[in-house]
């Protein structure tokens, strides 16, 4: 039975983690602390739009991990299908909840910023719309994971899932591109932060996409951690059965 | 192979096989639009390229989970899966036979509902070529879903939340060839984004339709 | 020929058999015993195809596996016959005739197969195994919600089959009738479970 398993071993993973999760969740708080207090107090307002900008600090990380999220997921996904790391399937697991809960900062901090630069709350945007998708790709992940009772079948199941699902997004995103071109035109809106930020801006907004990465890690880390705990409490659980 | 699609058309066809179940969902949806909506032509005819679309997207949706599901419990999947035939072509087939049953019978009724929602006349040509470039990769991405959810108890609403977005690539160009064609506008750009997501999803998606089924057969 | 050796195998994650090992020859049977949750349905299936061994090697030649499990995969709204020609169109066998014969399906033919008792819907799965002319028969429970005479007929249909050359491996709790044919307890190879190390878990979090 070994040749199945021996790729993987959870018990190191427990005990790298154990000294490394501290470390890195005060790192993130650390790092976000010092890129919001600067962002927030320690940037000049914009001369357009006002002290409405420093929301960019929380949008554009949450939305960027959101993304990235994803993109961990599919790489663990695959790395569960084709070398069956147990623990690479629960870091996807672990991932999900924070990409979709990413992905609504994302939308809800859009939301409270459109409100007041464009008069409203949503536009069917290409941008927003992906986000949107997004969500609901998440919703469906988590929804699948959530179904199924073997955590193995699951396992296999949400991964051809999230590489399907990728392809898709994908499609989704250029889709919304080229749907919304007959509608207005979109563009104007854009969200990202432009070539005319300078600086002042850039240096706080790194250190905050830096300090939500570390988040993103740490709450990784811990969720996986409590993934394999219940894992091995269900296969306990068996044994005892068994016995 | 062939032996397969006869029997999953014959099942279909007979009493209890939910044949015509999508075209009457169809059919409800083109009356219920206009009562929800109000009867103005001007209005109903600039909806109508997404209405239709979305109708026929959603009766595909509806016989999604008779798919795999009546196979599934009274044991014929565990048979054809040991049967000299390759799992990729069995899940071919049942996307065939669902694309047949369900979305062909669409497409023909189509120009139908057009007209209950004063669809221009214009747009008929392209909303009858664009579904039918369409709804095949409708049935196969729903043979995925299908066979993602196929031994799962709370599996027919499930396959809803996993399919619609799965869906929206080809909704969106779809409904675009109507909506440009019932304009007067060129239609060759969503209609070959279209064509491709179809080959694409026909080529690719049973050999992962096909991977899950195995991985829940186990 | 088919030989299993050292094969275990595992239900979800959990491992059930290991170490299974036995030979089938031409004309022989092999009888699985055990109690129920040991594995015999999972090691029938692991035999079949459906899903992988964890370890250890199935020795045996494609595509001469015909397998039969709880559910006989029965259409209810196909008559007897469309059901059977179904499966002898898959398996590329044309004729339903001698099936439906050794099974005493003849006068059912026509019938929905709605309207046949649960005893008669089981003649018709096991007819779908002459069907096959397949020589390696893995049946799991083939005799459950048979009558004391559809078991005789059972018996008489894998005398012929292995009379004829063929293999039969067949989980059962009941007496076939069949003194030829040789039994395995599977309570043999039941999974030790794995003795957990220092306080520590491997990757079966055991």
């Amino acid at each position: 039975m070994a040749s199945l398993w021996e790729y993987a071993n959870p018990l190191k993973f427990m005990r790298t983690t154990d000294w490394l999760l501290p470390v890195v969740s005060v790192a993130a708080l650390v790092v976000t602390s010092i890129g919001l207090i600067w962002g927030f107090f320690f940037t000049p307002d914009d001369f357009r739009q006002g002290s409405t900008v420093k929301i960019v600090f929380l949008h554009v990380p949450a939305a960027m991990m959101a993304i990235n999220a994803w993109v961990m997921m599919l790489v663990a996904s695959l790395v569960w299908l084709i070398r069956r790391h147990h623990v690479s399937a629960l870091a996807a697991k672990a991932a999900a909840p924070i990409g979709l809960t990413m992905t609504l900062i994302g939308l809800i901090t859009g939301a409270v910023w459109g409100q007041p630069m464009w008069g409203t709350w949503w536009a069917w945007d290409p941008r927003l719309t992906s986000f949107l998708i997004l969500l609901l790709f998440y919703l469906g992940y988590l929804a699948l994971w959530s179904a199924i009772e073997d955590p193995d079948t699951g396992a296999d199941l949400t991964a051809v899932l999230c590489l399907v699902g990728s392809v898709f997004a994908l499609l989704s995103r250029y889709a919304a591109i080229f749907w919304n071109q007959g509608l207005h035109q979109g563009a104007s809106l854009s969200l990202a932060p432009g070539t005319r930020m300078d600086w002042a801006y850039k240096a706080p907004l790194y250190t905050c996409m830096l300090g939500f990465g570390l988040i993103f890690v740490a709450l990784v880390l811990a969720g996986t951690r409590t993934e394999i705990r219940a894992r091995r409490m269900k296969a306990l659980v068996a044994r005892e059965r068994m016995a | 192979m062939s032996a397969l699609l006869i029997r999953d058309l014959r099942l279909a066809l007979r009493a209890g096989g939910g044949f015509g179940l999508g075209l009457a969902f169809f059919l409800i949806l083109a009356v219920l639009v206009p009562l929800g909506v109000g009867p103005d032509p001007g209005t109903l005819a600039r909806i109508a390229p997404g209405i239709l679309w979305l109708g026929a997207l959603l009766a595909c949706l509806l016989s999604l989970d008779r798919i795999f599901a009546l196979d599934f419990e009274d044991g014929s999947l565990d048979l054809l899966a040991t049967a000299p035939v390759p799992l990729e072509a069995v899940v071919t087939i049942k996307a065939l036979a669902h694309w047949l049953t369900t979305a062909l019978p669409l497409v023909l009724v189509s120009p139908l509902m057009g007209l209950l929602l004063f669809l221009p006349a214009e747009a008929y040509l392209w909303l009858i070529l664009s579904l039918t470039l369409g709804t095949p990769a409708l049935s196969v991405i729903g043979t995925f879903g299908a066979a993602l959810t196929v031994g799962l108890k709370r599996g027919g609403l499930l396959v809803s939340l996993l399919v619609l977005p799965l869906y929206i690539p080809t909704l969106v160009f779809g409904a675009e060839v109507v909506a440009r064609g019932a304009q007067g506008l060129t239609v060759a750009t969503p209609l070959a984004l279209l064509s491709g997501i179809t080959f694409g999803a026909v080529a690719l998606l049973p050999f992962a339709s096909a991977m899950v089924l195995r991985i829940n057969l186990r | 020929m088919f030989q299993v050796r050292a094969l275990a195998c595992a239900r979800g994650s959990l491992l059930l058999l290991e170490g299974v090992q036995f030979s089938l020859r031409r004309g022989h049977a092999l009888v699985l015993r055990g109690p129920n949750g040991c594995g015999k349905t999972t090691l029938l299936r692991t035999i079949a195809g459906l899903q992988r061994p964890i370890a250890g090697e199935i020795d045996v030649e494609a595509d001469i596996i015909a397998y039969a499990g709880h559910a006989d995969g029965i259409k209810s709204t196909l008559t007897v016959a469309e059901n059977l020609q179904f499966w002898a169109d898959i398996y590329g066998t044309k004729t339903i005739d001698s099936a439906l014969d050794q099974m005493n399906l003849r006068g059912l033919a026509q019938r929905m197969a709605q309207n046949l008792s649960a005893g008669q819907k089981r003649r018709l799965g096991l007819a779908r195994l002459i069907v096959t002319a397949r020589p390696i028969w893995v049946l799991d429970e083939p005799t459950v919600s048979l009558d004391t005479a559809s078991v005789a007929l059972f018996a008489n249909v894998i005398r012929d089959h292995l009379g004829s050359g063929g293999m039969a491996l067949i989980a059962t709790h009941i007496e076939l009738g069949l003194p030829e044919v040789e039994v395995l307890d599977l309570s043999a190879f039941k999974a030790r479970l794995p003795t957990p190390g220092d306080g520590g878990f491997d990757e079966a979090f055991l």
